[in-house]
């Protein structure tokens, strides 16, 4: 009976770890496929080798003899495959325990977790509750978010559909991306765009239907000391705080009123059914139309003018 | 249900937890079998399985010294089943004593959540959290961590104000302290101020409430955590019997019997679906053209009108009738004001 596929694949990795040096492929199957047929063998070893690279387990391919550059084989260093080591005292590994916490995006959680575990395997004692820290919470909304960051990690090239603001129609967009950034409460991808020859920076909220990766991982180099932090920075069009002015009927619309800059009571209002102030507010223009609309006949916004005539618009089809 | 035999996707995860597992029994002294199965993730079944197939591995050859030992007599009955209890022991795995390293994608995960703790963080967390960082970062180092980062936003120091009032308010519950809320009411659109006998915070949809009992409505409500603009906890002791906050996992409102509420049925268009994970739902049936209709319990009619305002157009009432008329009336009210 054929052993286990687990029990091959552990046996591969224990072999090509201890070795010094590399092993030839007749050898390998010799030593764990013996009762394979070439072609069967083949195949096997190719999907066994693929499965442990998917693990994050280094198997390198040199030649066997540095005098015979032709005839190679399979080895796996161990520097490269085990995690160096770590001290972290109990205080410090509580502040990892922590961290485990602050992704509430399920994949990013399960990595996080994963660390974590390979940590507790090294022998650090990770408690998670040792330290009072109220932790951030890091979320990931955007569906374009993952294959991004997976892209990111693997160096993958990637295309998707992407509309601009005040655009009528997204375009398809080719990007090698440099690094995914939280800035200002979103996520943008920041890479070298194919199609303009230049850096860019793309709001990932604004990426239509799915992000796909075209061709191989490691395709290319992200350039040596970018920062896409600095390039977010610089990139990323303001996030778009408006300065707004309302018409606040008296004694209502506190919410605009607890962060006004600026209050003019007794103005001429739209109605003569109360008295009315004049509310001045700066805040992100992102769901000021529908604040504004919640408010119903208590708050009529002036300026900007732009967003005055979304909520017109928006007035006129209801019931429709 | 896992299958004994180990193929495909299970093969890998098996080998997986293997590579954690063997480290983990080597630092540490007398790990028993649910102590594993805890660490893993799994059960301890499945740590016995894991085992019989690592006490079939070893090094090439293929004589006994040269696998490795595994002592299943202590961890298994002569019935096949696992010994919860009982002291893994392995021997003959040197070579497997080390974790594998880190993966791009959780290292760069680690570090992300690692900066963002330590650019919310102050004084001495703040300092623990960089020296944190910088043995992490050097022990990972990969291409992929240093292409990721976060900027903290307002709304992050939000989220940390809220863990920090969370922590305060079940503090207090537990202290039977009481405690002094300055809280937004938003269908009156002001602000109030009240003292309550805090239960305890609860979570439902994106938003964490207080469940307390008011002594200003003399009854049991719940304040939104994001609209509690100061939680003073009192030296008065509270004066209702100490109860456990309710569960919200039935909903936010199960008493549709309370007095003058009713249930409405709303159609929301794909532009309003988001409404589903903010606002309280008593059933969300969601429609083939990327709608959903939904069926909320109302205490306030204002608060209707002012959620249908908000998503207008995209949202309409099927019933009960007079929420449409109430709606419409200030739509056109509203739309007035602009001509």
């Amino acid at each position: 009976m054929p052993a286990p596929k687990s029990e091959r694949l552990l046996n591969l990795l224990i072999m090509l770890l201890v070795q010094r040096r590399p092993i030839a492929k007749d050898r390998i199957r010799e030593l764990l496929y013996p009762d394979s047929r070439p072609d069967a063998f083949e195949k096997m070893f190719e999907r066994d080798k693929d499965e442990l690279r998917s693990l994050g387990v280094p198997v390198e391919v040199a030649s066997i003899d540095p005098l015979f550059e032709d005839e190679v084989g399979y080895r796996i260093p161990p520097e490269a495959f085990a995690l160096p080591d770590i001290e972290l005292t109990s205080e410090e590994a509580a502040v990892v325990g922590i961290a485990s916490r602050v992704w509430q995006h399920a994949t990013m959680a399960q990595a996080t977790t994963d660390a974590v575990r390979k940590l507790s395997a090294a022998g650090i004692d990770v408690d998670l509750d040792a330290l009072e820290i109220a932790q951030p919470l890091l979320t990931a909304e955007e569906p374009a978010f993952e294959t991004c960051w997976v892209a990111v990690c693997e160096r993958t090239a990637i295309e998707f559909d992407y509309k601009r603001p005040g655009a009528d129609s997204a375009l398809t967009r080719h990007v090698q991306p440099w690094g995914v950034v939280r800035y200002s409460g979103r996520w943008y991808v920041v890479g070298h765009d194919a199609d303009r020859g230049a850096e860019r920076v793309f709001r990932l909220s604004r990426v239509q239907g799915p992000v796909r990766t075209v061709g191989p991982p490691g395709a290319y180099d992200v350039p040596p000391d970018t920062d896409v932090r600095e390039i977010a920075r610089r990139l990323a069009p303001p996030t778009g705080t408006e300065h707004a002015v309302l018409l606040v009927r008296h004694g209502a619309g506190h919410a605009f009123r607890r962060t006004a800059d600026r209050i003019e009571s007794g103005v001429t209002g739209p109605d003569h059914r109360s008295a009315w102030d004049r509310v001045e507010i700066t805040r992100p223009a992102v769901g000021l139309a529908d604040d504004v609309l919640a408010q119903g006949a208590d708050v009529v916004l002036l300026e900007p003018v732009a967003i005055r005539q979304r909520i017109i618009a928006r007035l006129e089809q209801v019931g429709r | 249900m896992t299958t004994t035999r180990a193929t495909g996707a299970g093969a890998r995860d098996q080998v997986a937890r293997l590579l954690m597992l063997v480290p983990f029994l080597h630092h540490r002294d007398g790990v028993r079998l649910e102590e594993a199965a805890a660490l893993l993730g799994t059960s301890s079944e499945q740590v016995l399985r894991d085992l019989k197939v690592l006490f079939m591995c070893g090094l090439p050859g293929g004589l006994p010294g040269d696998l490795i030992d595994v002592d299943l007599d202590a961890i298994e009955t002569s019935e096949g089943s696992p010994v919860t209890e009982g002291v893994i022991r392995v021997e003959n795995a040197e070579y497997l004593a080390r974790p594998l390293r880190l993966s791009a994608t959780e290292a760069s995960a680690v570090i992300v959540a690692l900066r963002m703790l330590r650019d919310t963080s102050t004084g001495e967390t703040r300092a623990l959290v960089k020296q944190v960082l910088r043995k992490i970062e050097k022990a990972v180092s990969t291409a992929g961590a240093n292409h990721v980062d976060v900027t903290p936003s307002p709304h992050d120091a939000v989220q940390v104000a809220q863990v920090e009032l969370t922590r305060v308010l079940n503090e207090a519950a537990v202290a039977g302290r009481q405690v002094r809320l300055a809280y937004f009411v938003p269908s009156r659109g002001e602000e109030t101020e009240r003292v309550v006998d805090p239960l305890g915070v609860v979570n439902h949809g994106v938003f964490a409430y207080l469940d307390a009992w008011c002594h200003r409505a003399d009854a049991d409500r719940l304040f939104r955590l994001d609209r509690i603009a100061k939680a003073e906890v009192l030296d008065s002791a509270t004066s209702t019997p100490r109860r456990a906050p309710r569960d919200l996992d039935g909903g936010l409102f199960r008493d549709a019997d309370q007095p003058g509420s009713a249930v409405v049925t709303l159609h929301l268009g794909p532009e309003a679906r988001w409404a589903t994970e903010y606002y309280p739902m008593r059933e969300v049936r969601p429609q083939a053209d990327g709608s959903a209709v939904v069926e909320l319990v109302v205490v306030d009619p204002r608060w209707l009108t002012r959620l249908l305002m908000r998503l207008a157009p995209h949202a309409t009432v099927e019933g009960p009738q007079e929420f449409t008329e109430s709606f419409m009336a200030t739509a056109q009210e509203t739309l007035s004001l602009y001509r």
